[in-house]
């Protein structure tokens, strides 16, 4: 047999040798799937060509003269190697995804659909302005929805994601504060609770963080940050609703400080899947704030993206958001780019990102938003709200639950590893979970709580699945609690047992090669 | 409302238990003055699934798609055959409607892809090591040169006139903010790159030079000097590939000495999208791999010692090192990176072979066919599928008239860099397998009629 270059085994099926309970390391409809690179070859392919035209070539010394190591695989062998994959996958279509300020809820159909006409799929970004009006009008219409729902006064569509979104936002500030010569402002305050994009994202773009601590409640400290408000500040990062699953009930009077100290006022959008409909960001003061569409308006995440993080504006930042922008003139859809610019955007930060943002996200949004409408947003944020509500209440006699005194959550619930015994944590919690069939809840975050587990059921979770997680979640709770060592050991029934962490970061392996031979190893 | 499954029972049932005696009672937090009382004004409340179909479909038609028309725009974003299957195992539930894989034992399916991804894209782009993908290639590339600071601790960054002018935009709207110092330069309507113009430039505050390749002209050109011009300052060299089918005929970056390598691989089972959403590629030297942004997806082992992935080294990123990670990037473009996963796999070596030498021959008789216009030069003479015309007038309103006509010409310089008259009779003309003869011929026939 052979091993590959870190000396374990790989699970390529070899002939006539046991590989754990079966044969083949299979069992029944779980099957084992090897690396491309052990099962394809450089001498197949599953496309066919036509005969090459004829004309000559100008390459000029530059031929590609060596393998690059592609291997290939007929149709029905990568069509089956994908499929062997997936099905190592949990995911939102197979049942609860209760990711904690991730935001996991179903994903339609229609919107795939939607996107993939041709008119929206393959359409060149640099298409003449004439012939693409009906993708530049979905790009309006969109916009025209987040704008009304915020309750801000425009929009910047071209953030490729959510911490993109942010990066937006801190840039359109500190092109605001740079145009009234305020260059000293360099300090964001970021609440401890905040996403870790959101110190990431003001450091990438040059400010100076500071924390600004949580209360006992799970809420900002507005004494600290009032405090802290001076001639250095250019403004404060905040989550609402926050990463504890709370609303920060003081935020008009954050805004209003942090405006009165000169600073602006940035919001982590993440979770304005909890208001949408209910409440509009820019009643409460804020300046920037990105939406994740992938989040609130479920276009499909795909295992970890495309993201997509359009940024809305007060009025006070609008002359400072970036280009390209789409606006309508008269009965036409134009597209300002930097040369294009006219007084209203002379004062753009400038361009992000190559060409118009996500369009593909762009056209799933809409339909997604025109399928809910305005009534239907609004329940978004209700069942939401209520559904993480309800796990909180039936969850809170076995689990700590740190803020459930404080009153409601929002669209998600915390709870945290206190009163479980020593050698019992939240990873474990997570992991017998997925024994029970459920993708575990955010872990170890936010940080304000010790062991924190965020549980987000969304909306589109009916009350027999939520009874059923509940009653999943409370039995492994009460092993927990009750020192079951099997709590220590799961997940049982998984694709893999617990994976090794350390050592993959230890020693990393990040891209296949040749294995060495086994015999030549010993 | 076909998204929403509680009932009107369901919610009093699960109020009772909440002990709330409406849902206003669980926003309570929410100050009186910032409540809505009622869906927001001005907005149409919900539609069924065909209306949303009818309405969605007439904004789709009044686009011109580049399957329906000659086309031959390019500058970033090339339009390929997708082979039908790679939107099949992209729609895949389990693949489509999985979160990032923060749980490893129940996500395998997404990091063996992210992992075989990885790799393809390494021996692609000629590179020890890449990522599982970026957003797009302009951030990828600005991304490049920031690690490039971190690593020189220099802060100035060298842009060839070649480097695609969105990515070069996208570079000063940033360093604007954090203070690199950029040297940039105009594309020059010449068949060479401006490379000895670049080595020329490379001191000791050098960080990196940039260099895209092909360039945004379609041009190619051997980039080993340059190569070692940089390492002899201790510069970086940092290779941007937009048409990543081109590497299938030509010379990897990597073999000439590149130590970054950033691309965009919407070209491979992407689509065109109208921009977004693409895959950005990042690849670099073992040795920098530690300072690479971006998620990383590791081989391990689990309790039962049978091979599994996990994502690693994540003490570079956000959700851990806060303001002192390498970058701010959260999410990347997984399922498009499975995309073009799929389609490299479909293709294997032999396959994109052939495809990328399908694109040049082709493209090569384009250039000849449309050389023979009247008021037609070819500028590009070793180019890969995508080359650049200077045509007797301005080129804009070329490429208006012909796209009131149904033909898509290419993308003229002229929309690229609207304040460089001395480029605006340039058109970049880019041929893939999807362009036909007669679609060539059309061109011709129209240019003829233009430039008349």
């Amino acid at each position: 047999m052979s091993i590959n270059q870190s000396g374990w085994r790989p699970t390529t099926p070899q002939a006539g040798e046991s590989n754990g309970d079966t044969f083949t390391g299979n069992r029944a409809l779980m099957l084992e799937e090897a690396l491309i690179f052990e099962i394809g070859s450089t001498q197949t392919t599953g496309v066919d060509f036509g005969e090459a035209p004829s004309g000559k070539s100008r390459l000029d010394g530059l031929e590609r003269t060596n393998t690059i190591g592609l291997p290939g695989l007929s149709e029905p062998e990568a069509v089956r190697h994908y499929t062997r994959l997936s099905r190592q996958n949990y995911a939102i279509d197979l049942g609860l995804f209760p990711l904690g300020s991730c935001t996991m809820k179903h994903n339609p159909r229609l919107n795939e659909r939607m996107a993939r006409l041709p008119g929206f799929a393959d359409l060149h970004p640099l298409t003449p302005v004439d012939s693409c009006q009906g993708a530049f009008e979905v790009i309006h219409q969109l916009a025209h929805w987040l704008v009304t729902l915020t309750g801000m006064h425009s929009v910047a569509m071209s953030p490729k994601a959510g911490a993109h979104g942010e990066l937006c936002g801190v840039l359109a500030i500190r092109a605001a504060l740079d145009a009234k010569s305020e260059e000293s402002r360099k300090v964001l305050l970021v609440p401890e609770s905040a996403h870790g994009t959101n110190p990431a994202t003001a450091a990438f773009a040059g400010f100076t963080v500071e924390d600004i601590p949580a209360t006992e409640a799970g809420r900002v400290n507005l004494r600290a940050l009032k405090e802290r408000l001076g001639p250095d500040v250019a403004g404060v990062m905040i989550t609402n609703p926050n990463t504890c699953g709370l609303f920060e009930p003081d935020m008009r009077e954050i805004s209003d400080a942090v405006h009165a100290a000169g600073g602006y006022v940035y919001c982590d959008g993440a979770n304005f899947n909890a208001i949408v409909g209910r409440v509009r960001p820019g009643d409460l003061g804020i300046d920037a704030m990105h939406i994740n569409l992938h989040k609130t308006f479920s276009t499909p995440h795909g295992g970890g993206g495309p993201g997509s993080g359009p940024v809305v504006f007060s009025e006070a930042l609008t002359p400072y958001a970036p280009l390209p922008f789409v606006e309508k003139q008269g009965e036409q859809f134009v597209l300002v780019e930097e040369e294009t610019a006219g007084e209203h955007h002379a004062s753009s930060f400038g361009r992000m990102v190559a060409f118009h943002g996500q369009m593909g996200m762009f056209t799933r949004a809409l339909t997604y938003i025109l399928s809910h409408g305005a009534d239907g947003l609004r329940q978004v944020a209700e069942d939401s709200v209520l559904n993480a509500n309800y796990i909180l209440r039936s969850m809170e006699d076995v689990l700590d639950a740190p803020f459930a005194k404080s009153g409601p959550c929002m669209h998600e619930a915390i709870f945290s590893d206190k009163g479980l015994p020593e050698g019992i944590s939240t990873i474990d919690i997570a992991k017998g979970l997925i024994d029970e069939g459920f993708h575990p809840m955010t872990v170890y975050f936010p940080l304000v709580v010790h062991g924190a587990m965020l549980v987000e059921p969304t909306e589109t979770e009916s009350k027999a699945t939520l009874d059923q997680f509940i009653g999943a979640f409370r039995s492994v709770a009460a092993r927990a609690r009750n020192g079951d060592p099997t709590v220590k050991t799961a997940p049982h029934h998984a694709p893999r047992r617990r994976l090794d962490e350390t050592l993959a970061a230890r020693k990393p392996v990040l891209v296949w090669k040749e294995p060495i031979r086994a015999e030549a190893a010993e | 409302m076909r998204y929403l499954p509680l009932t009107q029972t369901d919610r009093e049932a699960m109020l009772g238990v909440i002990g709330a005696k409406s849902v206003d009672d669980l926003f309570v937090d929410v100050p009186e003055a910032a409540r809505l009382d009622g869906p927001v004004h001005g907005l149409p409340n919900h539609a069924s699934e065909l209306a949303v179909e009818r309405h969605m479909s007439a904004l789709a038609r009044k686009n011109l798609a580049a399957g329906d028309v000659p086309f031959f725009l390019g500058a970033g974003a090339y339009r390929h055959h997708v082979p039908a299957s790679v939107d099949h195992i992209i729609q895949r539930g389990e693949f489509l409607t999985a979160y990032t894989p923060y749980q490893p034992e129940i996500a395998q399916g997404t990091l063996q892809v992210m992992f075989e991804f990885q790799t393809q894209v390494a021996r692609l782009l000629g590179c020890d090591v890449a990522n599982a993908s970026m957003y797009d290639g302009s951030t990828a590339c600005w991304e490049a040169i920031v690690m490039a600071r971190r690593v020189t601790r220099r802060g100035k960054a060298i842009l060839s006139g070649g480097l695609h002018p969105h990515y070069v935009s996208v570079a000063n709207t940033m360093a604007k903010f954090t203070g690199d110092q950029l040297v940039t330069a105009l594309p020059t309507l010449s068949p060479e790159p401006d490379t000895l113009d670049l080595i020329n430039q490379i001191d000791d505050a050098t960080s990196c030079v940039v260099v895209q390749y092909p360039d945004i002209l379609g041009r190619i050109e051997d980039m080993s000097a340059l190569a070692e011009a940089c390492h002899a300052k201790k510069a970086l060299l940092i290779a941007v590939v937009t048409e990543p089918v081109a590497l299938g005929a030509i010379r990897s970056p990597g073999e000439m000495g590149a130590d970054i390598v950033v691309g965009e691989g919407q070209s491979l089972g992407v689509g065109l999208q109208f921009g977004g959403p693409y895959v950005g590629l990042f690849a670099c030297s073992e040795k920098l791999v530690r300072q690479m942004p971006g998620r990383l997806c590791g081989e391990t082992v689990d309790a039962e010692g049978k091979r599994g992935f996990v994502l690693t080294l994540s003490t570079r990123e956000q959700h851990i090192r806060r303001e002192k990670a390498t970058s701010n990037i959260c999410t990347s473009s997984v399922l498009c990176a499975l995309a073009m996963s799929a389609h490299m796999t479909l293709l294997g070596e032999m396959g994109l072979r052939q495809l990328a030498e399908i694109n040049h021959v082709s493209a090569s008789a384009a250039a000849d066919r449309l050389a023979e216009v009247d008021g037609v030069e070819l500028v590009t003479d070793r180019f890969f599928n995508e080359f650049t015309i200077r045509l007797s007038k301005e080129a804009r309103p070329v490429v208006r008239a012909l796209a009131d006509k149904g033909i898509l010409a290419g993308v003229s310089l002229g929309r690229l860099y609207p304040d460089a008259p001395e480029l605006a009779n340039g058109l970049i003309v880019a041929v893939t397998e999807t362009t036909t003869e007669e679609d060539v011929e059309t061109l011709a026939s129209a240019l003829e009629e233009a430039l008349a």
